[in-house]
């Protein structure tokens, strides 16, 4: 039974890598460049709700509203200042702008809120549910999250298929160029993808910080690499290949930690992602590019 | 006459190494180092040479790699495992780190070439998120890596140090998150700017070699280059290397440097590679001279901005996006086009000629 449990764990958190994952994934199809700041947008996320909810006694359902709208503000004047003027750059270029944002956010959390682990209540008020004479308990935060994720999901995909901004998307992560000629404003549709995957962070920091009540400066940085590997890890640029690999890697990272060695769990979790990407060199459901000479 | 402004180029590199090392000396001699200043000497020296190596890999063999710190883990620990183990035998501290490095090189060579024959299968974003997963790996097996030593000989465990079965005159010599202690500090900066120039000697002659003519065929069209007859994945992996292997030897005299040696997020980390990476970049990719400048700047910066206390990461974020930003976008090439010394002189040179 305790595999189950472990098993759910795993689902859980790989629901959130899923959710951030998604975040990297539009971005990455989008503008085609390795947003490193997009962990640390969660973080913010999870520092705004702490401060309403936690601190100054909001009700949950405003702070996550409130931190929503924030991070997604954020998320977008991130991409008007620092990855616009860069859009005909170098994709390093961009990289390394990326990672000075990275930088300065976490710096900014740092002063503002000290580097010292705030303890986060959850703002989840669902009942545990208990399953097999309590052998298996399925905490408030583990449905909140897997729901929320299904829910993001269905969503963000009808929204990109019916809607004429959702095909817009479409149209630029396939051919920015010809995107433009036909008429689609590609500067709002890249600030569109920007402000949705920030959006979304700020959801995936909050029940981030729900089920793992501890936030400092660094909270997103790993999630967002790992989100970031299982993105690359379901084929990069792939909405449901970022719910895949999240999930396979949330999974594959609860069952190492329970079965083999908690610290080892972090390598075999990227040894898994070598081999896939071995195997199939764009991930699970990456589009195979044909070379042309 | 190419040959000649080529043999100056790498004379103005050459010279400013050494002249850095000259004013440092001096200063030092009179006492006009800080002691701040003076303790950022040998670090410098690691981090340049770290740009440098990575610089071979990001600019000359274009690839994107962000695991380079795990090779720097890599020689640190191979070779601080090695003076620990001869520190009674060879009493000679240069003899000894000057093995400690030829081990390090070599083993940091060897994982360059055990990681490379995967990686270098993979192209541009997967091949660095590769680089960084094995970065990672690497920094994670050493966290619980324990490794002691009695009269039977070596005893390997990676659960934790009492399962060693070490008799009582065994010692641990790698224990695990507490990494390395007691390393001899053999490092100094006469020997952190020699190892700097071997360095700018084996990147700056390869890049004109044969072999890197190669590899910058391969990274200017990889497909031009494979019809003409190069071998793609022998050149790719000669060139990742030897940049491994330049990797190991700043983590050799990066460990030597400190008494206790452990691979944390900090040190070995990705934030490290990135870091490296930002130098690379910073100084300008396929641009070692830059590399060098960037590299020495960037680790002063941090302290020099000491006195804004906790301001100084926020305000070197702040100038790391600026510099990028006027750098690279096309608004801020215009401004450089326009402010740009050797286009006043050269617009000067016009103006006489036609006078």
């Amino acid at each position: 039974m305790s595999f189950l449990n472990y098993l759910i764990n795993g689902i859980s958190l790989g629901s959130v890598y899923a959710i951030i994952a998604l975040g990297y994934t539009m971005v990455y199809g989008i503008a085609k460049m390795l947003n490193f700041a997009h962990g640390d947008v969660i973080m913010v996320g999870g520092f705004v709700v702490f401060t309403l909810s936690t601190r100054m006694g909001l009700s949950p359902v405003i702070a996550v509203l409130v931190s929503v709208v924030v991070c997604t503000c954020l998320g977008m004047t991130i991409e008007r200042i620092a990855y616009k003027p860069l859009r005909n750059a170098t994709s390093l270029a961009v990289l390394i702008t990326a990672i000075g944002v990275s930088y300065f956010l976490q710096n900014l959390a740092l002063i503002l809120f000290g580097s010292d682990i705030k303890l986060f209540t959850s703002v989840v008020k669902v009942k545990p549910l208990v399953l097999a004479d309590g052998q298996i308990t399925i905490t408030g935060e583990t449905i909140v999250t897997i729901i929320a994720c299904m829910i993001i999901m269905i969503v963000l995909t009808t929204f990109i298929k019916k809607t004429k901004a959702g095909q817009a998307m479409l149209a630029v992560s396939e051919d920015k160029g010809a995107a433009e000629l036909m008429g689609v404003n590609v500067n709002a549709t890249i600030s569109l993808t920007f402000a949705i995957g920030s959006g979304l962070a700020a959801i995936a920091g909050v029940l981030l910080c729900s089920a793992y009540p501890s936030l400092n400066p660094y909270t997103g940085s790993m999630p967002g690499i790992k989100a970031f590997v299982a993105a690359v890890f379901g084929g990069i640029g792939s909405i449901p290949g970022a719910l895949i690999g999240g999930i396979l890697l949330g999974v594959i990272e609860s069952l190492s930690k329970s079965y083999i060695s908690s610290q080892m769990a972090d390598a075999i979790v990227f040894s898994v992602l070598i081999i896939v990407l071995l195997v199939k060199p764009t991930g699970l459901l990456g589009k195979k590019i044909s070379e042309k000479v | 006459m190419k040959k000649l402004k080529l043999n100056k180029d790498y004379l103005i590199t050459y010279g400013i190494v050494i002249g850095f090392y000259i004013i440092m000396s001096i200063l030092k001699g009179t006492g006009n180092l800080s002691s701040l200043f003076s303790g950022l000497l040998v670090p410098i020296c690691v981090y340049t040479i770290l740009a440098v190596s990575l610089n071979l890999t990001v600019g000359i063999l274009g690839e994107l790699s962000l695991g380079h710190a795990g090779f720097m883990c890599v020689g640190a620990f191979s070779s601080a495992f090695f003076s620990m183990c001869m520190k009674d035998t060879i009493t000679n501290s240069f003899v000894r780190f000057f093995i400690a490095i030829i081990i390090s090189a070599v083993v940091a060579a060897i994982f360059g070439i055990i990681i490379g024959i995967p990686v270098l299968r993979l192209r541009g974003d997967y091949l660095a998120i590769v680089t960084l997963a094995f970065g990672e790996i690497i920094k994670n097996i050493v966290n619980i890596l324990y490794v002691g030593r009695d009269s039977d000989g070596m005893h390997i465990s990676i659960k934790d140090s009492i399962s060693l079965g070490l008799k009582e005159d065994g010692k641990v010599i790698i224990n695990g998150a507490q990494g390395i202690t007691g390393t001899p500090h053999d490092s100094n900066f006469t020997i952190g700017i020699v190892l700097l120039l071997i360095t700018l000697f084996v990147v700056l002659n390869f890049m004109h070699s044969r072999s890197g003519r190669a590899v910058m065929a391969i990274r200017d069209n990889r497909i031009a280059a494979e019809s003409i007859g190069i071998n793609i994945s022998k050149y790719k992996l000669m060139a990742f290397s030897i940049s491994a292997a330049l990797a190991g030897v700043a983590g050799a005299l990066y460990a030597h440097n400190l008494s206790t040696l452990n691979a944390l997020p900090k040190n070995f980390g990705y934030n490290m590679s990135i870091m490296i990476l930002v130098y690379v970049v910073l100084g300008g990719i396929g641009n070692i001279r830059g590399s060098i400048i960037a590299a020495a700047i960037l680790t002063v910066l941090p302290e020099l901005l000491r006195g804004f206390a906790d301001y100084r990461m926020l305000i070197y974020s702040l100038v790391l996006i600026a510099l990028m930003l006027f750098n690279a976008s096309p608004k801020g090439m215009e401004i450089k086009e326009k402010i740009s010394v050797s286009r006043l002189l050269a617009a000067k040179k016009q103006a006489k000629e036609v006078q």
